[in-house]
């Protein structure tokens, strides 16, 4: 399989490439082909990501499915593609979630309708959230990074809900901030770096020697600024709810479940290996942000009277729990937050999916007029409660194993390579953190519960009582069965996702406690 | 003694002036219904002087006349390859608005093509002299394509207020360039300037003449605050000339800056970094906060160019730091490559829409994506790729000219970045704002039926090849990076 292995990864990130083009050649009146051709390409690709699946080496922490080849010689930039444990699952996650979306946009795409651009935006969109999973040049991961802002743009722009305009902007604006200080941070690391590479593993390996402290604390500034805005953190999650509430259900679907993450996986890729020194200075404030994510998203939610609002904000919560996971900065904490990001993928895509599927059929997700959904479709509304039940973490089901270890590995943060600075002071810092973070697993209790009692249970509202609504149909089945199967068997038995993840997660902890011992 | 004269080394500019003449002549004799083919003639004139560029860059050799006066190197090769490309297609985007005017077809093409002219011999001066005509040669035409509506008033008032501002800033020019001549004690030649700046102190009357030269040039790539022209001209002139205003003759202004701080003020770095870095963030800052209000396509371009214009100088005015000069360079002419490309392409998407709605505001573009998706397409990607966005050349653009300020490692190069860096961020919004507009609202059905003209093979070619570049050098920029690394090869 030598031809697999020089090939995988460039054909995972340019077959939908090649599949939009032919999309774009397709007249728009031929939907039916054009749908067809699009669920092929994102078919082909995932079979490729199944062939990476079967194909790749668990038990090695290295690179795999290596490809490094010429690209822009003159600013030695070059065309380096790999994965490793963390990249792994993302980039099938990502594969999935595209392959899914697609079926469940079949029948019913949001107003304007035009099908054909529609199609072409979601491929464009795999393009860069595969391209940004296994870009190992940080020149590379900067292009796929900014990929992915256009379709998503374009996305809530045309096919959004009535306040689209400002939240499509407001979107673009934000991450384009981060980015910019993202690459002026990538350019300097260039410069200081002794190698003078943009190779990630390369810079890496070095650690940030020879970047002296306050630089590097400088340089981890600028790339928390690009990766922390698309996680979002606090205070730079305002941009979510908005785009969130008004992009179309699949726009929200992927935007929680793949767009999201590579802000976190621009940390533990990028920020964390190449400066840590600077990492290890602002990971006490990290996990402050992350902490005041937590109470703050979850606060957030139970204000909330849109459906679609509330769970954009209890992201913010849950991904608040992944960045505790990742500012302890030990092997477990991060263990956790690879996944959480999985999990999260899984848990809030679906809470998505429901939540467009509801106002499709009720024309609100306003949950004070919604009610007594387990009566009038009950598939639908166990659908939701299983998700809720998920999402809140429940033992069983894999949001547990995002966040209890993510809380878990706050107790003890400098411990085992003692990276955050043993001093008595930041240890009972997390562990307060670990408090509060535990405080808002039950405040997500809270808020899930409170709006599944209110738009699943109880009476049906006298306004909907006669309307006819159908219950879960055939492509959302098929969009959904699988998602739920995951959700259940990665809480079962975690420890397939763990065992993935763990040999390349120890070798990132590993590099930085070598650099900064 | 005769002069040595290189005849293949100036076939160029040789092959271009022939054209002129005929242009010239053959307006003269050709009969009302065929005046058009003054426009095919200039086409094919422009194309046959790319040939000998090509010949002489496949030789390699540097050739030097007139003691250094002009040459013909790397350098000028790649610079003159970019003014014929960029000249053909500001042809290709003029031919159609030019021929259904009713204007004078011959002259137009006669002014323009002389003004390319200047250019070539721009890439090629290496004296002060040699760079003041070769300067001139480029703006005397555009003061008259300026006014080229003669019957329309903004137009006659886009020509005068460019004439009167451009003949001002060629004074202050000419008097830095005088004191130059006399402090340096009678050196025209730039690598006499530079070999004198070397071994002498900058004296404060030196640091005034590099100033006063700085100045002048500045008016002339409409560097804040020596701007106030710009505006209005761009809107005042022929939507068609307008485009070659904002691409070759500001690249022109930009390459004769280069040329002379390059082979002639280098070593005296502290008397023009800082000048330089004031009107790089000058022209940043106020192009970009002022484009945001437009609601005119052309004057919200104006700003954007001077923005962008902002934007070429951050390299410049970090060159003279220890170890920057390569990287400065070479980002200055790749930024520039780039910018021709795309600011072409839009001007090609804009004049494209004027001929069919007859109007320029920002909200006539409303639902050009329902109604014409391909110019929509190509028109969102060249906004996307002048506001720096990847997958388009702008990107690499930026890239590049971030990458001068971080090999420059000073603290005010650093500023300067993070300026460029947060204006690059303002900047998306007005081209976005354009963007939005074609893709998120309504077409506004009246505009629609208006007219019923369709795009130009002229205008589809100009629009296509710049889409081509655009895209192809956003995915793979080596080749320009491998020009503007070629053009400063010793």
């Amino acid at each position: 399989m030598d031809w697999f292995d020089d090939w995988a990864l460039t054909l995972a990130v340019f077959l939908p490439a090649v599949g939009m083009a032919i999309v774009l050649l397709i007249p728009r009146v031929e939907e039916q082909l054009i749908k067809v051709v699009t669920l092929l390409t994102t078919l082909v690709t995932l079979a490729v990501g199944v062939g990476l699946l079967v194909d790749f080496d668990y038990d090695s922490p290295r690179l795999q499915f290596d490809v490094n080849k010429q690209w822009i010689e003159v600013i030695n930039s070059r065309y380096h593609l790999g994965i490793d444990g963390i990249s792994l699952p993302l980039l099938v996650l990502s594969m999935f979630v595209t392959v899914l979306v697609v079926i469940y946009s079949w029948n019913h795409f949001p107003e304007p309708h035009n099908v054909k651009a529609f199609l072409a935006l979601i491929l464009l969109l795999e393009v860069g959230m595969n391209g940004t999973f296994v870009a190992q040049d940080l020149i590379l991961f900067f292009i796929f990074f900014e990929i992915v802002l256009l379709p998503m743009f374009f996305m809530i722009g045309v096919w959004g809900g009535p306040n689209r305009e400002y939240a499509s902007i407001k979107f673009f604006l934000f991450t384009l901030f981060g980015s910019a200080m993202m690459l002026l941070s990538f350019l300097a690391i260039y410069f200081l770096s002794e190698a003078q590479t943009f190779d990630i593993p390369a810079l890496a390996a070095a650690g940030g020697e020879g970047i002296v402290h306050g630089t590097q604390v400088l340089l981890f500034a600028g790339l928390f600024l690009g990766f922390a805005i698309k996680v979002p953190m606090w205070p730079f999650h305002t941009w979510l709810p908005d785009a969130h509430t008004e992009a179309p259900t699949v726009g929200s679907v992927l935007l929680a479940a793949i767009l999201l993450k590579l802000g976190t996986y621009g940390f533990i890729r990028i920020a964390l290996p190449i400066v840590p020194e600077g990492a290890q200075s602002w990971a006490p404030w990290i996990g402050l942000l992350a902490v005041i994510g937590i109470i703050y998203g979850a606060l957030g939610c139970l204000a909330q009277r849109d459906m679609k609002r509330l769970i954009a904000f209890s992201s913010v919560a849950h991904m608040g729990f992944v960045m505790l996971g990742i500012a302890t900065l030990t092997d477990f904490g991060i263990n956790a937050a690879v996944f959480g990001m999985v999990a999260h993928g899984l848990i809030t895509g679906m809470l998505f999916f429901v939540a467009g599927s509801v106002q499709e059929r009720y024309g609100t997700r306003e949950m004070s007029r919604l009610g007594g959904m387990l009566e009038q479709m009950p598939h639908m509304g166990w659908i939701l409660a299983f998700c809720a039940m998920a999402s809140l973490g429940l033992p069983g089901l894999a949001g547990f194993w995002g966040e209890f270890p993510a809380i878990l590995s706050a107790y003890d943060p400098t411990l085992p390579f003692g990276l955050i600075g043993g001093t008595s002071g930041t240890l009972w810092t997390f562990r307060a953190y670990m408090v509060l973070a535990a405080i808002g697993t039950v405040l997500a209790a809270g808020y899930l519960l409170w709006m599944l009692q209110r738009v699943a249970m109880g009476k049906v509202k006298p306004e909907f009582e006669d309307l006819h609504v159908h219950d879960v149909h055939g492509p959302e089945w098929i969009a959904w069965t699988p998602m739920l199967i995951f959700i259940v068997v990665l809480g079962v038995y975690p420890d397939l996702l763990f065992r993935v993840t763990d040999p390349a997660v120890g070798k990132i902890v590993n590099e930085m406690s070598r650099a900064l011992s | 003694v005769s002069p040595n004269v290189d005849f293949h080394a100036f076939a160029p500019e040789v092959v271009l002036t022939v054209t002129i003449l005929v242009v010239a002549v053959v307006d003269l004799i050709a009969p009302d219904r065929s005046r058009f083919v003054s426009s095919r003639i200039a086409s094919v004139g422009v194309l046959a002087a790319l040939i000998p560029v090509i010949t002489l860059a496949a030789d390699g050799a540097t050739r030097s006349m007139f003691d250094g006066a002009y040459v013909v190197d790397n350098y000028a090769l790649a610079l003159k390859g970019f003014f014929l490309v960029v000249a053909y297609v500001s042809l290709l985007v003029a031919v159609d608005y030019i021929g259904d005017g009713d204007y004078y077809q011959g002259e137009f093409y006669f002014l323009m093509l002389t003004s390319v002219l200047g250019m070539l011999v721009m890439a090629s001066a290496r004296d002060l002299v040699s760079i003041f005509v070769a300067l001139e040669t480029i703006t005397i035409p555009t003061f008259v394509l300026a006014g080229w509506r003669k019957h329309n008033e903004a137009s006659n008032e886009a020509a005068i207020k460019y004439f009167l501002i451009g003949v001002l800033s060629t004074a202050v020019m000419l008097y830095g360039m005088s004191i130059v001549y006399g402090e340096t004690g009678g050196q025209t030649l730039l690598s006499g300037i530079s070999s004198y700046v070397a071994n002498n102190d900058t004296t404060p009357m030196f640091a005034v003449a590099i100033f006063l030269t700085i100045g002048g040039f500045a008016f002339k790539v409409s560097a804040v605050p020596f701007h106030f022209w710009t505006p209005d001209t761009y809107v005042g002139a022929p939507t068609p000339v307008t485009a070659f205003l904002s691409v070759a003759s500001k690249a022109g202004g930009f390459v004769a800056l280069l040329t002379i701080v390059r082979f002639g003020f280098f070593p005296s770095e502290e008397s023009w970094e800082p000048a330089l870095w004031v009107l790089a963030a000058g022209s940043m800052i106020y192009g970009n906060l002022v484009a945001l209000r437009q609601t005119d396509i052309v004057r919200m371009l104006a700003y954007s160019s001077i923005a962008q214009g902002g934007f070429i100088l951050v390299p410049l005015a970090v060159a003279g730091d220890q170890g920057a000069a390569q990287a400065s360079f070479e980002a200055v002419v790749i930024y520039l490559l780039i910018y021709g490309a795309m600011n072409l392409g839009a001007f090609a998407v804009v004049i494209a829409l004027a001929r069919r709605t007859g109007s320029t505001a920002i909200s006539s573009y409303a639902g050009l994506g329902q109604t014409m998706p391909t110019l929509a397409v190509t028109m969102t990607i060249f906004l996307f790729s002048l506001a720096g966005i990847p997958p388009f050349a702008g990107w690499f653009a930026k890239f590049v000219m971030f990458r001068a300020v971080f090999s420059a490692e000073t603290p005010s190069a650093v500023v300067l970045g993070v300026i460029a860096a947060v204006m690059s961020v303002v900047a998306f919004f007005y081209y976005a704002k354009v963007a939005r507009m074609m893709w998120f609202q309504e077409p506004a059905t009246e505009v629609e039926r208006a007219s019923t003209r369709t795009v130009t093979p002229a205008l589809t070619v100009a629009i296509a090849i710049s889409a081509i570049v655009v895209v192809v050098i956003g995915v793979y920029p080596q080749f320009f990076a491998r020009v503007g690394e070629l053009a400063f090869q010793v």
